[in-house]
């Protein structure tokens, strides 16, 4: 444990933030939440022409994203050999050759995200990197296994090595605004992960509305949640620009009342180097700089690095590039 | 900076847009430019420099526009007006379509030109300005298409003159070119001085479109080249601007028959409700007062914040300012552009730095070192009673102040001079639709703000001006009723001497408040028939009594209120009414003109009531089709209080025709009696005594149209005037109106054939479109 406990380095939020104890319930607030949609869509919607990042700032920019990557694998036919190739890919995500060019060093993306049974063959390729081992649990996608199944699943991983633990929320006690439930649960899920840091994943695309979005995400946060994300990737709306905006805003609101970071993890759907950027000026607007670090923010996805180590090698370059450049995760 | 520091500091740094193309076509140009007359360019003349206001360096120089050029290009919009209108609407419409599609294809070098010349950020210029450009043309060229079946009854002013600012440079133009040139009018344009770039690569792709020579007209040069064209031999001014400049106008163009419409200043209220969505509520506010450096006319410049919210409200507002960026328009990565021009930025600093009142806060943002700029700023807990809760600035300058109820939001959100747009925030549907019709504004954005579009009228209530622009109510602007008019003469009452035929006196008082009161004045007057008989006496009303009239009909505002069902049985219970004792009407009308037409004239009379009664609670508003998810919805509100002075000819149906669509659209009204022949309307009044016609609705006054007519004209609770009067009085009407703006409609010394039925026209006198935008979603 000693070595692990040496490997943990800015990745996890507990070691540089003080971390989220959680609060008493508080329904007056939850009842407050308002979120109107067209608003938030027209924020969404105008961001990306309202900031732009270009050359060299662009490059630093996308280098940032890289490190903020939990690259991510859950499909059914995963093994340890491709979980190997993943953590490989984790540790060098872009040739060293274009990270010479632009003279940075010590990139490797922000965490790998596994299923359980693909934590150990995870942890072993990951020895010695730093990089941290996160794990879906609690009956992923749905979250609708028994109860002290869900429990034990997260204890299971956190035994395994995994040191973060991706928990799926019972959609259902939003959906019938059962906050008492749905706060109990998630206490239950982050007393179950002990030193682990703990996401909570709303399901977003699941839960109806942006008011429901964001009264989830405070209910989370009050239950001691270290993150909260977005999706499973397996709903069929997984992040999107409007429902980060109401996320990060819960986020903002929950730092301004009690002083404590909470990060913030939009997952699936987000593939392009462009729209990573569009994700990262929206985080540095609505929350600020502190938050563009690997403790408090986290891109979940699998495709999006293809795509930035070849806008990299365009702007080394200046020639487009081809995806078998590149080495394969 | 290198890539691996900036991977620490995660700083935006510079994301400049090129003005090469821009330059180049400025140098294609000679950089030097003439005016566009008569379909092309005139050699460039004296004239003045044209600045990029963020940098001070020069971009071009721009020719003053002499007397001669002004006609010149006057004379070359009359001689292609005939036909342009002669095109017909389809053949107008490819003009049209052919313009928006120029304005496309060319829509980002109109966007760092107009960023370039005005010092709007190249976002704004790119996502906004030019977009809303390129629509206003389309949306017209499709209302000319529609125009020959759709509008059968009107036809095209002739020339207008147009005058616009520089706030919006390209997006004013296309606001006024394109419904003028689409009803068939021909135009004299004059872009502001600061910024005439835009309409000059304009009056280019005009060219390029083959439009007909002297249809657009292009004219540059500072407010003295205004003043020439409202003075020029022009049939319409339609002038955007400040409310000083357009009370000037309204001045100089009283009584000439000249159409005017004027979208003037503002100081519109921002409503922030406690169960807002208070973030969204703040990223509006963004776009409200920091959107074109505040340099916008509806801009929602006076914040009004829940009292239980304020403090936090303000301490998210205050940390969303720290976000800004201001600087290089020309930079995509920027919030806040440059002042136009240095004259502005000094206006602003004064108007800041004049007041004591409440808490400044500028964020500590970085400012750039040179050009013309001015921080984002609050000014926080000011009163109704500080001067810049009530001047409009024109600048990133918002203030703000507290309510406790909706009631007191309102309140405190009319408590002022203009009423351009108004914006309001809450999460209910019950509060915000109630809410937002008790607003004195032309536009009224819900949970948004200064949402635009062509198909959504846009214009001002009070001193905010009147006319709109966009929709189909923004056509009556360019457009008017085909009918012929012949010069109305003095109607002169009968002299006469002797003593009454009936020994009985009656005596005919004014009829105020419900009452029937004597004059102030003390004073009556002899009323003759033809053959000289006394018919009666009439009370001469004075300043005063005019004073008590307005008071009257100003206190009787929940007539506003009432259903169209209600004031229709009122309308139809007065015709009734007047039906019984049509004889006794038909009598006195004949004894007082010494003619027959009295049993006609109260027939008529009759017809008009019910016409009104039918439309009371039929005149309906709109929905537009803008494009949100959401409605923009078109109602149509009372105007208020209007004045009127009735027709001199037809003693009853004059007045009936001026009342009866008035109060069927919730106005109050004071009605001054035909003045040689006043006693069918003092007959009248006993007729609404007996009809449920709640006090000060309707009051009546008689004496000299004159005397009336002034205080009528100044008064600043009134809000329409209007005039039938065979007394030559519609240059001193206008002129006295433009103390408040009044809205006014005078028959210039012509006549009114009041045996047809105008109910229409009088509908829309009667009514102004108020554009309310509810966009949706959850």
């Amino acid at each position: 444990m000693d070595s692990q406990t040496a490997e943990r380095t800015a990745q996890s939020p507990q070691v540089t933030e003080p971390r989220n104890p959680g609060m008493a319930l508080d329904l007056d607030w939850v009842a407050g939440v308002q979120a109107n949609t067209s608003a938030i869509e027209r924020r969404a919607a105008s961001l990306p022409g309202r900031r732009s990042v270009k050359k060299d700032y662009q490059a630093a920019w996308l280098l940032k994203a890289i490190t903020l990557i939990d690259l991510t694998t859950l499909s059914g036919d995963d093994t340890a050999g491709r979980v190997r190739r993943l953590c490989a890919k984790a540790r060098q995500p872009v040739r060293a050759d274009l990270l010479d060019a632009l003279g940075v060093d010590g990139i490797t993306t922000g965490a790998v995200c596994v299923y359980h049974d693909m934590i150990a063959p995870a942890v072993q390729a990951l020895q010695g990197s730093g990089i941290p081992v996160a794990a879906v649990s609690t009956g992923f996608p749905a979250g609708l296994s028994p109860f002290h199944l869900r429990l034990a699943e997260i204890e299971e991983s956190v035994k395994a090595g995994a040191q973060e633990i991706d928990i799926v929320i019972s959609r259902r006690h939003v959906l019938t605004q059962n906050w008492q439930a749905l706060y109990d649960e998630m206490k239950a899920f982050r007393a179950a992960c002990g030193e682990a840091h703990v996401k909570a994943i709303l399901a977003t695309g699941e839960l109806g509305t942006l008011r429901n979005v964001a009264r989830a995400s405070l209910i989370c946060m009050m239950a001691g949640a270290d993150f909260i994300k977005t999706s499973t990737g397996k709903e069929s709306t997984n992040a999107t620009l409007p429902v980060s905006l109401v996320m990060i805003r819960a986020i903002r609101d929950y730092y301004d009342r009690t002083g404590y970071r909470i990060g913030y993890k939009p997952a699936g759907g987000i593939s392009k180097a462009k729209d990573s950027l569009v994700y990262l000026s929206l985080i540095k607007e609505e929350l600020g700089t502190r938050w563009l670090m690997p403790d408090l923010f986290r891109f979940g996805a699998s495709s999006l690095l293809g795509d930035i180590e070849r806008q990299l090698e365009h702007h080394v370059t200046g020639a487009y590039s081809a995806g078998y450049r590149h080495p394969m995760a | 900076m290198t890539v691996k520091e900036i991977f620490e500091t995660m700083d935006y740094g510079p994301a400049p847009e090129s003005a090469v193309e821009a330059l180049a076509w400025l140098v294609d140009q000679g950089d030097r430019f003439g005016h566009f007359i008569n379909g092309a360019f005139t050699p460039p003349g004296d004239g003045f420099d044209s600045r990029n206001p963020a940098t001070g360096e020069v971009l071009a120089t721009l020719t003053q526009a002499s007397q001669a050029d002004v006609e010149s290009a006057v004379s070359a919009a009359r001689k292609a007006q005939p036909k342009w209108q002669a095109l017909g609407g389809a053949g107008r419409a490819k003009y049209l379509y052919a313009l928006a599609r120029l304005l496309q294809k060319h829509s980002r070098l109109f966007a760092v030109l107009e960023s370039l010349d005005n010092g709007k950020p190249i976002r704004e210029a790119r996502d906004v300005d030019i977009p809303l450009a390129q629509r206003h043309f389309y949306y017209h060229a499709g209302m000319a298409q529609l125009m020959d079946s759709e509008l059968p009854d009107v036809q095209a002013l002739g020339v207008c003159g147009q005058i616009i600012p520089w706030n919006f440079p390209l997006l004013m133009l296309s606001w006024k070119i394109a419904p003028a040139l689409a009803m068939g009018n021909t135009v004299v344009l004059k872009p502001a001085e600061y910024t005439s770039l835009t309409a000059l690569l304009f009056a280019d792709i005009c060219q390029q479109a083959g439009l007909p020579a002297g249809v657009v007209n292009i004219v540059t040069g500072d407010g003295a080249v205004g003043e020439m064209i409202v003075a020029a031999e022009v049939d319409k001014i339609a002038f955007t601007g400040s409310t000083s400049v357009g009370r000037r106008i309204r001045e100089a163009t009283a009584g000439s028959g000249k159409g005017l419409t004027l979208e003037l200043g503002g100081k519109s209220p921002y409503i922030v409700f406690d169960d807002a969505d208070l973030d969204s509520a703040i990223e509006g506010l963004v776009d409200a007062i920091w959107f074109n450096q505040g340099q916008v006319c509806c801009a929602g410049s006076r914040l009004l914040v829940q009292e239980g919210i304020s403090e936090v409200f303000h301490a998210k507002l205050r940390a969303r300012m720290d976000k800004l960026r201001i600087g290089n328009p020309l930079d995509k990565c920027i919030d806040v552009g440059a002042i136009v021009d240095p004259v502005q930025l000094e206006t602003i600093s004064a108007l800041v730095a004049a007041n004591t009142a409440g808490e400044m806060y500028q964020p500590q943002i970085q400012m750039p070192e040179t050009g013309c700029f001015y921080p984002p700023t609050l000014i926080e807990g000011l009163t109704p009673s500080d001067t810049l809760m009530q001047e409009e600035i024109f600048g990133p300058v918002l203030v703000s102040s507290t309510f406790r109820t909706p009631a007191e939001a309102v309140e405190m959100a009319n408590n002022s001079r203009y009423g351009l747009a108004a914006t309001l925030w809450s999460e209910n549907i019950n509060l915000a639709l109630d809410i937002a019709p008790k607003l004195v504004a032309g536009v009224v954005w819900i949970n948004g703000t200064n949402m635009f579009d062509a198909a959504a009228g846009f214009g001002g209530m009070r001193e905010s001006g009147f006319g709109r622009e966009g929709g189909w109510e923004g056509l009556g602007a360019y457009t008017k009723p085909i009918a012929k008019a012949k010069p109305l003469a003095l109607i002169e009452p009968f002299k006469g001497e002797g003593a009454a035929v009936d020994p009985l006196d009656r005596t005919a008082k004014i009829y105020v408040g419900g009452k029937q009161a004597r004059p102030d004045s003390g004073y009556s007057q002899a009323i003759y028939g033809k053959s000289g008989a006394l018919l009666g006496q009439v009370g001469l009303a004075s300043r005063k009594d005019v004073r008590n009239a307005v008071e009257a009909a100003s206190g009787a505002k929940s007539w506003a209120k009432t259903t169209g069902h209600l004031r229709a049985q009122i309308l139809y219970y007065i015709g009734e009414n007047l039906s019984a004792r049509a004889a006794e009407f038909a009598q006195r009308i004949d004894a007082m003109t010494g003619e027959k037409g009295g049993k006609a004239e109260v027939e008529t009379s009759i017809q008009r009531l019910f016409t009104a009664a039918a439309w009371a609670d039929k005149y309906d508003g709109q929905l537009h089709n803008v494009p949100i998810r959401g409605v923009a919805l078109a109602m149509k509100e009372p105007t208020g209080v209007i004045g009127a002075l009735c027709a001199d000819e037809a003693p009853l149906l004059g007045l009936v025709s001026v009342m009866a669509p008035a109060i069927a659209m919730g106005n109050r009204v004071v009605l001054a009696a035909s003045q040689p022949f006043p006693l069918a309307a003092t007959d009248f009044y006993q007729v609404l005594d007996t009809s449920d016609v709640p006090a000060g609705v309707v009051n009546i006054l008689t004496g000299s149209h004159t005397d009336i007519a002034k205080p009528l004209a100044m008064h600043l609770n009134v809000d329409a005037l209007w005039s039938f009067s065979s007394s030559p009085l519609s240059a001193s009407i206008e002129t006295a109106s433009a103390g408040n703006l009044k809205r006014t409609w005078v028959n210039n010394g012509q006549t009114t054939d009041w045996s047809q039925d105008h109910s229409k026209r009088f509908l829309q006198a009667a009514t102004e479109v108020k554009n309310t935008w509810v966009p949706y979603g959850e």
